[in-house]
């Protein structure tokens, strides 16, 4: 300890330092708890039997607090979504959080290769309502969904095809829990 | 404490006099209650205690409804239904407190034109302006979250609607949602901390207010002609001024009584007007309303986020309308510096008065063009309620001071009200007829 000051400064540097790491690690504390729990995590992921639903039907299950559609979808209506071309379509992207970055080909959003199964977020792109859909009795021009709010149709792929929604219903994190495909599990 | 001159304290009695020796609390007090306040204030200069009596009937009716009410997303909806009909005088302690939140409104609106009309935002009351902006802020967000509490189906939505507006915000956006959330979508965690925080704001705005008023009694009063009280002395001082004790408390209780009448007949007699019948269906998950619309007071706000349907450079439309939102609230606060003029009253500004209608007017037809389904007129509309108010304070504003020729202001506060309640009539108040000096002061 040879210059002058020198103690004192160590003191306030040291005072500071630790102050400032008291501060910021109590304040991210504070921060850091509004975040989801762990109860609400563990609720993140559920697994869904879909062993009775037949082609041609779909069910609505309630996951981390929105509905998901989990379709099964007939033959013509995959033929219908594979039919269309890119060009026809509003939102580029898959919206696939399964295969994030692919475009919107209806391979890429159904869970099977074959694609009969077709797993959304049922809210709509546009403000957050609830689309209606077959067992609603209303499938919007193409033959897919149809939101009532500010009428937006999806496609039985569930694509935006019309009306002011921004992006194709959203696929959530899912895969098949079993080698038979009969349960579905999400997150 | 004010920057005008005045008599200061002098502990009287025997108590007085020991108490101001250990808390001064009676200067406080005094010079608070009889501040200087220039004599010729119109009645657009009662919104201030409207809206302190608004804070404290909010803040009563409120502790006392949270005594029923329960935060929980499976009883909420049941115990605000068990305050309407179980809970004695609980229907009244409800609308009171529903509809105190509209009188708020109103009451703040008129204040903030009152404002942008007399030029009360200019130097040297710039801090004044701010922490009022800021209240004004506070107010909306504890209004929102306020909203939520009941959990009907506008409460929900909104707050889904609200809280989405966030994921705008470019990559970070979807973390701040869940953070806001606490979870993947609007639920108990969130109905929860919006309770916390629906008690917390409104004292946070009382401390604010407490700012406000100290601030505008360092620099004092605005007043209709914009011209400054005379500070040479006590004597010259009271030529422009009469005590806030008893003469505008007088006159403020008179505006009051007027206000709560109307306020009453409100309560009592058409206590759902100004809501929303949704929000009387509980709140669920599944089924969004047809047409999702914010309380009347956010309306000009919600046109202008919906405004923007387009996308701007890089900026998405979505992204684009959540910052024309806020933009638009913050753009006020730089009303000090945008206006350029020298002369502070719209009173003497000719053109600038067609501008500041204009924006009244805008305010309106934003507020109903926010009310109506977005088809695309609606959207023009908006579009252009929006240019206007940006155009007002970031254009108009600028320019006017530089471009326009004011008319002649009174020299004095005292000449303007000499004006008017000319010093010879009978009639006329005390303080103008005496020469300087001899002043009789009708405080005493």
């Amino acid at each position: 300890m040879s210059h002058d000051g020198n103690r004192r400064d160590f003191l306030y540097v040291a005072t500071a330092a630790t102050g400032g790491v008291l501060a910021v690690s109590a304040g991210w504390t504070m921060v850091d708890q509004m975040n989801p729990s762990k109860d609400v995590l563990a609720l993140g992921t559920i697994e869904v039997d879909v062993s009775e639903v037949e082609p041609g039907t779909e069910i609505k299950v309630f996951w981390r607090g929105k509905p998901v559609f989990i379709r099964r979808r007939t033959q013509d209506e995959i033929a219908d979504a594979r039919g269309v071309t890119l060009g026809d379509l509003k939102d580029l992207g898959s919206e696939n959080d399964n295969k994030p970055g692919t475009d919107a080909e209806d391979k890429n959003r159904t869970l099977d290769d074959a694609g009969e199964w077709l797993v959304m977020v049922g809210v709509c792109t546009h403000l957050g309502c609830i689309p209606l859909g077959a067992t609603d009795g209303a499938r919007g021009e193409f033959g897919g969904w149809f939101c009532p709010c500010h009428g937006s149709h999806y496609d039985t792929s569930g694509r935006i095809r019309k009306g002011p929604a921004p992006k194709n219903l959203l696929v959530p994190t899912a895969s098949f829990a079993d080698e038979d495909n009969t349960i579905i599990k999400l997150g | 404490m004010a920057g005008i001159p005045h008599e200061e304290y002098e502990p009287k009695s025997k108590f007085e006099k020991w108490l101001h020796q250990r808390l001064p609390i009676g200067g406080i007090i005094y010079s608070t209650l009889m501040i200087p306040t220039p004599k010729n204030l119109n009645w657009m200069w009662i919104w201030g205690i409207i809206l302190t009596v608004c804070l404290v009937i909010q803040i009563v009716t409120g502790i006392i409804l949270v005594m029923h009410y329960t935060p929980h997303v499976d009883h909420a909806f049941a115990s605000v239904e068990h305050i309407m009909r179980d809970v004695n005088g609980g229907w009244l302690m409800r609308y009171m407190h529903a509809n105190g939140a509209s009188l708020f409104f109103i009451a703040v609106y008129a204040h903030i034109f009152r404002g942008l009309y007399y030029g009360s935002y200019k130097a040297p009351r710039e801090i004044t302006w701010i922490i009022g902006i800021l209240i004004y802020v506070a107010m909306m967000a504890t209004a929102f979250m306020g909203y939520v509490l009941p959990w009907g189906q506008m409460s929900f939505w909104g707050a889904t609607v609200i809280t989405n507006l966030f994921s705008a915000i470019p990559f970070v956006g979807q973390p701040i949602v869940e953070w806001l959330w606490g979870g993947f979508a609007v639920d108990q965690p969130l109905l929860n901390r919006f309770f916390s925080l629906h008690y917390l704001l409104p004292f946070v705005i009382a401390g604010l207010v407490a700012v406000h008023i100290w601030a505008f009694h360092t620099t004092g009063n605005n007043n209709p002609t914009g011209v400054e009280v005379r500070r040479g002395s006590i004597e010259e001082a009271k030529k422009d001024t009469v005590p806030f004790w008893p003469y505008y408390v007088i006159k403020d209780l008179y505006a009051l009584a007027i206000i709560l009448a109307i306020f009453v007949i409100m309560v009592f007699f058409m206590p759902n007007y100004l809501g929303h019948p949704d929000n009387y269906i509980e709140a669920n998950p599944l089924a969004t309303p047809a047409h999702i619309v914010p309380e009347w007071y956010f309306l000009p706000f919600y046109a202008i986020l919906r405004a923007i349907t387009f996308d701007i450079l890089f900026i998405d439309s979505k992204l684009g309308g959540v910052l024309a939102m806020f933009a638009a609230i913050a753009v006020m606060a730089l009303a000090p510096w945008l206006d350029t003029s020298r002369v502070r009253s719209g009173r003497y500004r000719p053109q600038f008065k067609w501008w500041f209608w204009g924006l009244v007017v805008d305010f309106f037809v934003l507020m109903w063009a926010g009310s109506q389904a977005a088809t695309s007129l609606i959207g023009t509309i908006s579009l252009i309620g929006t240019i206007y108010w940006f155009g007002y304070f970031l254009v108009i504003l600028p320019l006017l001071g530089i471009t326009e020729k004011p008319l002649p202001q009174p020299k004095t506060i005292e000449d303007d009200f000499d004006s008017h309640y000319p010093p010879d009539g009978q009639k006329s108040s005390a303080s103008s007829q005496a020469p300087s000096g001899v002043v009789a002061t009708p405080a005493e």
